[in-house]
C-alpha cells in the first residue's frame, strides 16, 4: 500500500531526510497586574493569593483589558518588524481543564495584534566555528492571551491541587513558522528572543521560571516534498535542553521511518474540535498609529499609540552587537559573547575606560577569562569576585611590561581565589614582577642553549620556529617572569 | 402607602408622612402575606432594617442621598450581592455568596435604596414562565385579583396565572407592592414579559448603557439589566441613577445625557410612529391586536404620524436568537465545574467524572439541554453553519431596525408579547425551549440589534389579566422612548393592585382590590379608555 511504498522509498534514500522545526513561545508579559484583572503578577507568591474575582472565573465577572499588556505585545512586535494589526479581537477558545477557570482561554487566535514579523538570529559555522551565521526565522503572528493556572498532582492521596495565581498573567504567543531545521538553529533563535525582550523590557524570559516557555514542532521531510507528520517537544526549561530535544526528535523521526515505520501524532487530538467564539465581553481592540489618528473624544491616556512606542524602543541586541565591532574593532563572535551575558558589555566597556589597552586586547580578557570563571561556577557577571577596575589594573601592569601575560594569568586566577587583593599586592606578594635582569636572563639562556643542541643546530639551519620552543623553556626556567623581548633578543643572539 | 409610585413615596418620606423603617416594615410584611406567590427566593429583612434606620437618620437630618432614599426594592437572583446568596434559582449556585456586588445593585445601595430580597426566576435565565427554577414556580399577584377571580371564576389554588420570565420574581415584586422598583435581566425579553403578564413598566435599556458587571451572564453580548417599576416616570428616574460607563464593564458607553425627570408632557404630534407588519405574527391574540390597534389610532388622532413599516428578517430572528444564545451559555456554563465554587459532587473517582457528575446534579433540564446544543452549534465543524450563519442574520436584523429608523420612524409600537399570562397547568404543557420561542418572539429581535425597548402595560383582557404593549427606540434614544411610553401611560388608565392578600395562617385569599390612577385620569378625561 502507499504507506509501505513511502516507507520504502525513505527507507532507500534516508540521506534526504531532514528536519523542520518551527517554534510556539509563550512570553509572559512584565506587567505589575494581570492581562484582564488588577491582581499582581509574582513568581513564587504564597498558593492563590494573587487571585481576583475575575481570575477565578466567579460568574458575573468581566476582563479588563490592562494597557501595559497592550504596549508590551505591539513594542514586541515592532522588535520584531512585525506589521501592526490596527483592529485585532479577542475570542474564547473552549476547553475543559483543571488550571483553566473559566472553561475557556481568551486569546486573540483568529486576528492576532501583529503578524507578519521576522526575528534574525545567528549560529556559528566554519571549522573553528567562529564563522557568524545569519538566519532569519518567519513570525507568523504575535497574539494576547491569558495564562493558564497550575495543577499540582498528588498521587499520593489521588489529590489535584490547582493554584490560580498564574490564571490569568498576560501572555504573548510568538508563532513562528516552520523554517528552522535543527535544535542549534531553535536554541540561537530562542536565546535571541530572550535577549531582545529583556532588552524591550516586555518579559523578564527567564525559561526555568516559566516566563519564556517554548514548544516546537517538528517533523522531518525531504526537501521539496510536503512536510511529514508533526510531533510537539514541549515543557523545556532550558535553551541547552530545547537543542538537544528536538534533535533527538529529529533522530528519533528519521530513524522510525527508516525502521519503516509511521510517526505518531499523541498530543492535543482535542484540540481539532475545540470550538472558538468571539469574546463578547471585550469590543475590538484598537490601536492607533500616531496622536494625529486618534478620533475626538478619545481620552489620550486611554489610547495605545504605536508611534509613541516606536519612538521608546531601546537599543536591540543586533544593534548593539554591530555598534561594539565597529567601535571597539572586535570580532562579531566576540561580540555575541558580550551581549549574551547579561551586564558583560557593561563590564568591558569599564574595563576599557580604567586601561590604555586596546579594545582588541582587553576583549579576550573579558570573554575568556572571566566568562570561563563565571561560567564553570555557573554565576553572573554581577557576581564577579574580580571587578571591572581591578582587572583594568591588572591588565595595566601587563601593559606596561611589568608582568608578562603568562604571569598575568596566574595573577588573575590569584585574585579570583582572594577578592580584595589588587594585582599590584599579588605581584608583590608572590614576587612575580618580570625578569629584566639582563645577566640573569643571559645565564639562563645560555643553560638552555647548551642542553638543547638539536634545536639550536634547526634554528641554525633556518626554521626559526623552534626559537619558540626555546622561548618556553626560558619560561618555564623562570616560571613565566622573564621578559620576553628581552630573552628573544638574547637568544636569537647564542642561536645565530 | 404601598401602591405608590417611587415619585410619589418619595414625597411622603422626604414630608414625613412616612419612615424609611415603617415603610421597610410595612413591605416586609406584605412580602410575608405574598409568601404564596413565591416571588422572593431571600429576604434580606436584617439588613432592609438596618438600611431603613440609617435612611431614617438622613432623611431626619434632611440630607437625603437623592429621590431613592429610603426606598425598598427587589433584585433578581442572578445579580451579585456581596454576603448575600445569589443562587441564579440552581441547585449549582443553591449556597453560593458572591464576594462583590453588582454594579447597578451598588448604584442603588449608593442611593439609600433599601433591599427587600432577591427574587424568584428561571434557573440561569433560561426561560419565559418563571416556572423551571429550582425554587419553584412564580405566581401571577393578578391570578388573586379580583378581575382575573371574578372574571374566570377561577379556583385559587389551581388556575393561577404564570407571571412570564425569567424575571417573574421581580414582576410579581413590584405588581404585588411588595417593593416600588426591581432589578430584571433582560436577554431575549427577560424583564419586558413578565413586566407585560405582571401589569408593570418594564424597561430594556440601550445594551451597554447599563453595567452587566456582577449580573450573572445569559448571553454577554445581549444581556442588559432591566429596569421594573409601577411608572415610565419611576423607570426614568431609575435609568438615570444607573445608566453610563462602568470601567469594570468593557462593553459599557457613557449615558448621551443625564436623565433627570421626563417632561410632564410629550408633544407626539411631530413623531412618527412605526407599526412592523412582522408582528402581525401567527397567535397574537384579538385582545392584544386590539390593544395594539387602540394604541396606534391614539397616536394617529394626537396627530402623530403613523405608519406600516417592514422589518424583513424578523421572522429568523428567533431561531438566530437560539442559536447564539445556546452557544454563548455553553461557553458561559463550563466554569461551573464545582472547583472554585458552586455545587460538588460527592463523585471523586476522577477530576472528569466529578465534573460531569457535578454539573448533573447541578443544572436543570433546560440548562443542560442548551449547554449541549450549543456545544454542537460551536463544534469547529458546525460553528460556520449555525454560529457564524446566525451573527450574519444577527447583523441583517439590526439593520433592519435602523433602516426602519433611518426612513423617520421614531417609535415602533408592537405586542410585548402574544396573549395575557397562561394558567401555570396550561404552560408547563409544552417545554421551555417551546415556550421561548413562543413567549420571546415580538421580544428578542430588539437584543439582537441592541436596542431599547419598554413594555407598558395598557389594559386588562377579559380574564382579567394584564397586556402590555412595546415600544423600541433607536439605540441610545431611551430618554424619548420613556417620554413617548409616558404618553401612552398617561392616556390608557391601566389600573393597578393594591389591597388585600392572602392570609398566610388559613390559607384563604382576600382579593386583590382594583384602583384606577385618579391623576391621569383626571388630567386627561377624555382620552382615558378604560376596559375592565
Amino acid at each position: 500500500n502507499a504507506t509501505n511504498n513511502n516507507n520504502d522509498n525513505s527507507r532507500s534514500d534516508p540521506q534526504q531526510l531532514v528536519g523542520v522545526v518551527g517554534l510556539e513561545v509563550h512570553a509572559q508579559i512584565n506587567s505589575n497586574t494581570k492581562l484582564f484583572s488588577g491582581s499582581s503578577v509574582r513568581f513564587s507568591a504564597p498558593p492563590n493569593s494573587l487571585v481576583s474575582p475575575f481570575d477565578a472565573s466567579l460568574p458575573g465577572t468581566l476582563p479588563v483589558l490592562n494597557k501595559r499588556c497592550v504596549e508590551a505585545a505591539v513594542m514586541t512586535a515592532l522588535a520584531l518588524n512585525c506589521t501592526i494589526n490596527k483592529k485585532s479581537l479577542f475570542d474564547r477558545k473552549h476547553y475543559f481543564y483543571a488550571d483553566l477557570p473559566a472553561g475557556y482561554q481568551i486569546t486573540q487566535q483568529r486576528r492576532p495584534i501583529a503578524v507578519d514579523g521576522t526575528l534574525t538570529y545567528s549560529i556559528l559555522g566554519g571549522k573553528k566555528r567562529s564563522q557568524v551565521i545569519r538566519r532569519t526565522s518567519t513570525i507568523k503572528q504575535i497574539q494576547l492571551e491569558q495564562d493558564s493556572g497550575k495543577s499540582l498532582h498528588d498521587d499520593l492521596r489521588s489529590q489535584t491541587l490547582i493554584d490560580l495565581n498564574r490564571a490569568g498573567v498576560g501572555l504573548m504567543e510568538l508563532v513562528m513558522e516552520p523554517d528552522m531545521s535543527c535544535g542549534e538553529e531553535a536554541a540561537a533563535a530562542v536565546r535571541e528572543l530572550q535577549l531582545i525582550l529583556q532588552a524591550l523590557g516586555t518579559c523578564q524570559a527567564n525559561m526555568s521560571e516559566g516566563q519564556l516557555r517554548v514548544d516546537a514542532n517538528v517533523s522531518v521531510h525531504k526537501p521539496g516534498e510536503p512536510l511529514g507528520v508533526r510531533t510537539e517537544v514541549k515543557n523545556i526549561n532550558s535553551v541547552r535542553f530545547l537543542s538537544r530535544a528536538i534533535d533527538y526528535e529529529i533522530q528519533r523521526h528519521i530513524q522510525v521511518l527508516q525502521r519503516g515505520g509511521t510517526v505518531q501524532n499523541e498530543t492535543r487530538a482535542f484540540d481539532s474540535k475545540s470550538g472558538f467564539m468571539p469574546e463578547p465581553n471585550l469590543p475590538p481592540l484598537i490601536v492607533y498609529e500616531d496622536n494625529a489618528s486618534l478620533p475626538t473624544g478619545i481620552d489620550a491616556c486611554q489610547a495605545v499609540v504605536v508611534q509613541e512606542i516606536r519612538a521608546g524602543l531601546p537599543e536591540l541586541p543586533s544593534i548593539k552587537r554591530d555598534r561594539l565591532v565597529q567601535t571597539y574593532g572586535i570580532l562579531p563572535e566576540h561580540s555575541f559573547t558580550l551581549v549574551n551575558e547579561d551586564g558583560l558589555v557593561e563590564y568591558f566597556e569599564a574595563v576599557l575606560k580604567a586601561t590604555t589597552k586596546e579594545p582588541r586586547k582587553v576583549i579576550g580578557w573579558v570573554t575568556n577569562e572571566l566568562v570561563g570563571h563565571l561560567k564553570q561556577r555557573d554565576m553572573s557577571v554581577s557576581q564577579s569576585p574580580i571587578s571591572p577596575s581591578a582587572l583594568a589594573e591588572l591588565l595595566e601592569r601587563q601593559e606596561s611590561g611589568h608582568i608578562s601575560s603568562s604571569v598575568a594569568k596566574q595573577v588573575f586566577q590569584e585574585m579570583w581565589r582572594s577578592p580584595g587583593k589588587t594585582a599590584s599586592q599579588i605581584i608583590q606578594e608572590q614576587d612575580l614582577g618580570l625578569v629584566s635582569d639582563a645577566t640573569q636572563l643571559h645565564s639562563i639562556c645560555q643553560k638552555v642553549v647548551d642542553s638543547h643542541p638539536v634545536e639550536v643546530h634547526a634554528i641554525r639551519n633556518g626554521n626559526k620556529k623552534v626559537l619558540n620552543k626555546l622561548m618556553g623553556l626560558v619560561q618555564k626556567e623562570t616560571k613565566g617572569r622573564a621578559d620576553p623581548v628581552l630573552v628573544r633578543a638574547i637568544l636569537q643572539e647564542k642561536t645565530s | 402607602m404601598l401602591g405608590l409610585t417611587i415619585r410619589e413615596v418619595s414625597a411622603a418620606l422626604r414630608e414625613g408622612r412616612i419612615s424609611p423603617t415603617e415603610l421597610c416594615r410595612k413591605c416586609l410584611n406584605r412580602i410575608k402575606r405574598t409568601r404564596h406567590l413565591n416571588a422572593y427566593i431571600a429576604v434580606t429583612e436584617e439588613l432592609a432594617l438596618k438600611q431603613a434606620g440609617e435612611a431614617e437618620a438622613r432623611l431626619l437630618r434632611g440630607a437625603p442621598k437623592g429621590p431613592l432614599d429610603g426606598i425598598p426594592f427587589a433584585v433578581k437572583d442572578n445579580f451579585c450581592t456581596e454576603n448575600i446568596k445569589t443562587t441564579c434559582a440552581s441547585r449549582m449556585l443553591k449556597d453560593y455568596t458572591p464576594p462583590y456586588t453588582a454594579t447597578v445593585v451598588q448604584k442603588l445601595l449608593n442611593q439609600g435604596a433599601i433591599l427587600m430580597g432577591k427574587t424568584n426566576m428561571d434557573e440561569f435565565a433560561m426561560g419565559a414562565g418563571s416556572t423551571d427554577g429550582a425554587f419553584g414556580p412564580v405566581r401571577n399577584p393578578w391570578s388573586y385579583a379580583a378581575p382575573y377571580r371574578e372574571r374566570t371564576g377561577a379556583a385559587p389554588d389551581s388556575d393561577w396565572v404564570v407571571t412570564g420570565g425569567s424575571s417573574g420574581g421581580s414582576a410579581a415584586a413590584v405588581a404585588s407592592l411588595t417593593s416600588y422598583l426591581a432589578l430584571g435581566s433582560d436577554t431575549g425579553g427577560s424583564t419586558r414579559n413578565p413586566g407585560a403578564l405582571c401589569g408593570v413598566v418594564a424597561l430594556k435599556p440601550t445594551y451597554g448603557l447599563l453595567s452587566r458587571h456582577g449580573l450573572i451572564p445569559l448571553v454577554n453580548s445581549m444581556d442588559v439589566p432591566g429596569i421594573m417599576t409601577r411608572s415610565v416616570s419611576d423607570a426614568a428616574i431609575v435609568l438615570g441613577i444607573l445608566q453610563g460607563q462602568d470601567t469594570r464593564d468593557s462593553t459599557t458607553t457613557a449615558a448621551p445625557s443625564s436623565l433627570t425627570e421626563l417632561p410632564e408632557h410629550f408633544d407626539v404630534k411631530n413623531i412618527c410612529v412605526g407599526i412592523p407588519q412582522e408582528y402581525h405574527a401567527p397567535g397574537l391574540s384579538e385582545e392584544t391586536l386590539a390593544q395594539w390597534s387602540r394604541v396606534a389610532d391614539m397616536f394617529e388622532r394626537a396627530g402623530a404620524r403613523v405608519k406600516r413599516v417592514s422589518l424583513p428578517h424578523t421572522q429568523h430572528s428567533i431561531v438566530c436568537y437560539h442559536v447564539l444564545c445556546h452557544a454563548e451559555v455553553a461557553s458561559n456554563m463550563a466554569r461551573f465545574d464545582g472547583l472554585e465554587y458552586g455545587h460538588r459532587s460527592e463523585e471523586d473517582s476522577s477530576t472528569e467524572a466529578m465534573y460531569a457528575s457535578s454539573r448533573h446534579e447541578g443544572f436543570n433540564d433546560v440548562v443542560r439541554g442548551r449547554i449541549l446544543s450549543g456545544n454542537y452549534f460551536l463544534l469547529k465543524q458546525n460553528s460556520e453553519h449555525y454560529f457564524v450563519k446566525a451573527q450574519r442574520v444577527r447583523r441583517l436584523i439590526a439593520e433592519d431596525f435602523k433602516r426602519a429608523f433611518g426612513s423617520g420612524v421614531d417609535v415602533l409600537l408592537t405586542p410585548t408579547t402574544l396573549a395575557d399570562a397562561a394558567r401555570y397547568s396550561d404552560f408547563t404543557q409544552e417545554d421551555n425551549r417551546t415556550r421561548s420561542a413562543q413567549e420571546d418572539v415580538f421580544t428578542q429581535p430588539v437584543n439582537m440589534a441592541g436596542l431599547p425597548a419598554v413594555s407598558v402595560p395598557t389594559a386588562l383582557s377579559s380574564r382579567g389579566l394584564p397586556i402590555g404593549l412595546q415600544l423600541i427606540g433607536p439605540a441610545l434614544q431611551d430618554k424619548k422612548l420613556l417620554g413617548v411610553a409616558q404618553w401612552i401611560e398617561q392616556r390608557v388608565g391601566f389600573p393597578s393592585i393594591t389591597g388585600a392578600i392572602k392570609h398566610m395562617q388559613d390559607g384563604s385569599f382576600d382579593s386583590f382590590i382594583i384602583r384606577h390612577c385618579p391623576c391621569e385620569i383626571e388630567m386627561r378625561p377624555v382620552l382615558c379608555f378604560m376596559t375592565c
